[in-house]
């Protein structure tokens, strides 16, 4: 965090009277060496991506002789076209759509109001609240106690059971606890309390508008985790037809269960086709799974940092 | 030098307020803490709004953490789903006697130790070590292209990052092996030996999340007041040194604190990504304790539900004991701890 004015070029491009303190040649290196190393450490997490989206556009056969490593070879789009053939994938794509979408709004808006009511002080048993949460973050139930509980609500095999389980987290609450705590000044509800507004009132005409950055990370929180779920799938549900696109792939890139009879169209001489193109679609599929998450990032990246920031480091 | 920086994790004591904070606001809002005037069943009856604000999120804990919670002693019973939860036979210690005696029992326990220790040994200083270069580098715009990049693979699933995996390392199509084979190397079997699960969960890992858990070390060092290095400037200290002896204490405590929350956290290894790496061939070291409850639980075509919850108690007490000596422990070397 060194202030400009004093890493200044080196001495002799100034005049001989400006007294700056001269850089050390070490601290030059050091520069040089840290931009070495953080662009080795980008490029290494930028690789995957490249050569999976390169493979996606690539011809199957150059992918899997190696003669694909960057760009790609024998460019086309047959891949995406292959997945949109797959009802499975679609249906997942959409299934995955509704669960976060759904879950994005029931999380916050739950995470927002109880976080809103344990940020005042003035809440008979405020302490109390605040412990029955926080205890849930050091011991739970478990797996199968939180099976059988969803089985006795009835909701295996419903939307619901992708849902509720999970609505909630319990550090989001905190976090956003901590923001109304610091970010909502005591005289605005005084103010208010004058002028005869009720907490409701005064919670959704001043509160609300003046969170947007909590309220940006906790859509995008809820969201991007019910987007990359699979386990509850995996655990509550046994009909295909609900099965979240998380758990479609996993189905078709690790248990090899990829199936050509389920292609729509499937006509016994496109089979040798498709199966060639069976590893082409693996590609486009993983490319397609992380757009959505992807694309929710940059934007709400400027209100993420800073709700975080407040709503994590108080002060 | 920054003790007085909160972090989240400080949210966790639950009562948070300093007592002179919390005399002073007593003082300045005498109507919204007028403890001394008015009645206790006044005061519940006049935030009524606040407790029906409340109420979805007491709803969902009820539900979703206490009920599950309640249905633990199923783990001190022979479950039957006639029965119920409270129905069936008690039966005492005999699930977590029988794990205690199982023959899978010390793999079980050496498989996660030994894989969650590795994660915590090798993922904990990368994120801070990036902090410190992301706040070194003069040039910020640099910085911030670097960030904007390494946050990302955050953001993808799990399923996604061991997809990805299995086609790099594919021993027939992946550009891994090839290039082991082009360098004249055998490639070693990185997706079906046991020896090679372990290093391959570990960065693949260190490759999703280590960009972002910079985040909370970049907030850290973002509040070391500037004057500290021009101080240390003016003295003629290097680059290197102001690093070491301004920002690293900077992050220390926030550093300590993530320390304890992961080691409490030890017993449940991400298992949602071990499930998907497994296979047969590395089940000898890929079987943890979650994935073991997972099998035993719900994918065997006998469920045992009492078994695999008394398993799944004995991981999450461990877990729990961890923790608070991991604390204590902390709170007696370097005063700074949870709770």
């Amino acid at each position: 965090m060194a202030a400009p004015a004093i890493t200044s070029p080196p001495a002799t491009s100034r005049p001989a009277t400006t007294r700056h303190i001269r850089e050390p040649r070490s601290d030059r290196a050091l520069n040089v060496v840290l931009i070495v190393l953080l662009a080795l450490f980008t490029l290494t997490i930028l690789y995957p991506f490249v050569y999976i989206v390169s493979a996606s556009l690539s011809d199957p056969a150059a992918v899997s002789s190696g003669e694909m490593w960057l760009w790609p070879v024998g460019f086309g789009f047959d891949a995406y076209r292959a997945v949109l053939d797959y009802p499975a994938i679609t249906r997942g794509f959409l299934n995955s759509l509704l669960y976060s979408g759904s879950a994005m709004l029931i999380g916050t808006a739950v995470t927002v109001t109880g976080g809103y009511a344990l940020s005042r002080s003035d809440l008979v048993g405020r302490n109390l609240f605040t412990l029955v949460f926080v205890l849930t973050m050091l011991f739970s139930g478990g797996m199968i106690p939180t099976y059988l509980v969803v089985q006795q609500l009835g909701m295996l095999n419903t939307i619901w059971a992708m849902i509720l389980p999970g609505a909630v987290s319990v550090w989001q609450l905190i976090v956003t606890r901590t923001f109304f705590q610091t970010t909502i000044p005591h005289e605005l509800l005084e103010c208010s309390r004058i002028d005869g507004a009720s907490d409701m009132r005064f919670f959704l005409r001043i509160v609300l508008p003046l969170s947007k950055p909590i309220l940006a990370v906790n859509l995008l929180l809820y969201g991007v985790a019910t987007w990359n779920a699979y386990f509850n799938g995996l655990i509550y549900l046994t009909d295909e037809s609900l099965y979240p696109l998380q758990l479609v792939m996993r189905n078709i890139l690790l248990e090899n269960t990829f199936d050509p009879s389920k292609m729509a169209n499937a006509d016994p001489e496109r089979i040798a086709e498709m199966q060639q193109l069976a590893d082409k679609l693996k590609y486009a599929l993983i490319i397609i799974a992380s757009i959505p998450p992807l694309i929710a990032y940059p934007f709400v990246q400027k209100h993420f940092v800073k709700g975080m920031m407040i709503g994590s480091l108080k002060g | 030098m920054s003790t007085d920086q909160e972090t989240f994790v400080d949210q966790l004591r639950v009562d948070d307020t300093p007592r002179k904070e919390r005399r002073r606001r007593r003082a300045q809002g005498p109507e919204l803490e007028n403890r001394r005037t008015v009645p206790l069943s006044r005061r519940i009856r006049h935030s009524w709004q606040l407790y029906l604000l409340l109420l979805p999120a007491l709803v969902w804990v009820a539900l979703f953490a206490y009920w599950p919670m309640y249905g633990i002693q199923i783990a001190f019973r022979d479950f039957t789903p006639v029965g119920g939860i409270t129905g069936s036979d008690f039966v005492g210690w005999k699930h977590i006697e029988k794990f205690l005696h199982s023959y899978n029992f010390w793999p079980l326990l050496r498989n996660t130790l030994v894989l969650a220790l590795y994660e915590l040994v090798a993922g904990f200083p990368i994120p801070i070590i990036l902090a410190l270069a992301l706040n070194a580098v003069r040039q910020r715009y640099f910085s911030r292209i670097v960030q904007l990049i390494t946050y990302a693979p955050n953001f993808i699933s799990v399923v996604v990052v061991v997809g990805i995996l299995v086609m790099l390392l594919d021993p027939q199509t992946g550009i891994v092996p090839h290039t082991f084979e082009l360098l004249g190397i055998a490639p070693p079997a990185f997706l079906t030996d046991p020896g090679w699960f372990r290093h391959t969960y570990v960065w693949s890992g260190i490759w999703q999340t280590a960009g972002f858990s910079a985040i909370i070390y970049l907030a850290a060092l973002s509040s070391v007041p500037p004057e500290l290095h021009e101080a240390a400037k003016v003295d003629g200290a290097s680059h290197l040194r102001r690093m070491w002896h301004i920002d690293v204490p900077a992050i220390l405590p926030i550093a300590i604190v993530l320390m304890i929350l992961n080691v409490g956290s030890i017993m449940s290894v991400g298992f949602e990504k071990v499930l998907l790496m497994q296979n047969p061939l590395n089940l000898t070291t890929s079987q943890v304790i979650d994935t073991y409850v997972y099998e035993v639980g719900l994918k065997s075509p006998i469920p045992q539900y009492s078994y695999a919850t008394a398993i799944g108690l004995f991981r999450s007490v461990v877990g729990l004991v961890l923790l608070v000596a991991v604390n204590a422990l902390s709170r007696r070397i370097t005063k700074a701890g949870l709770f």
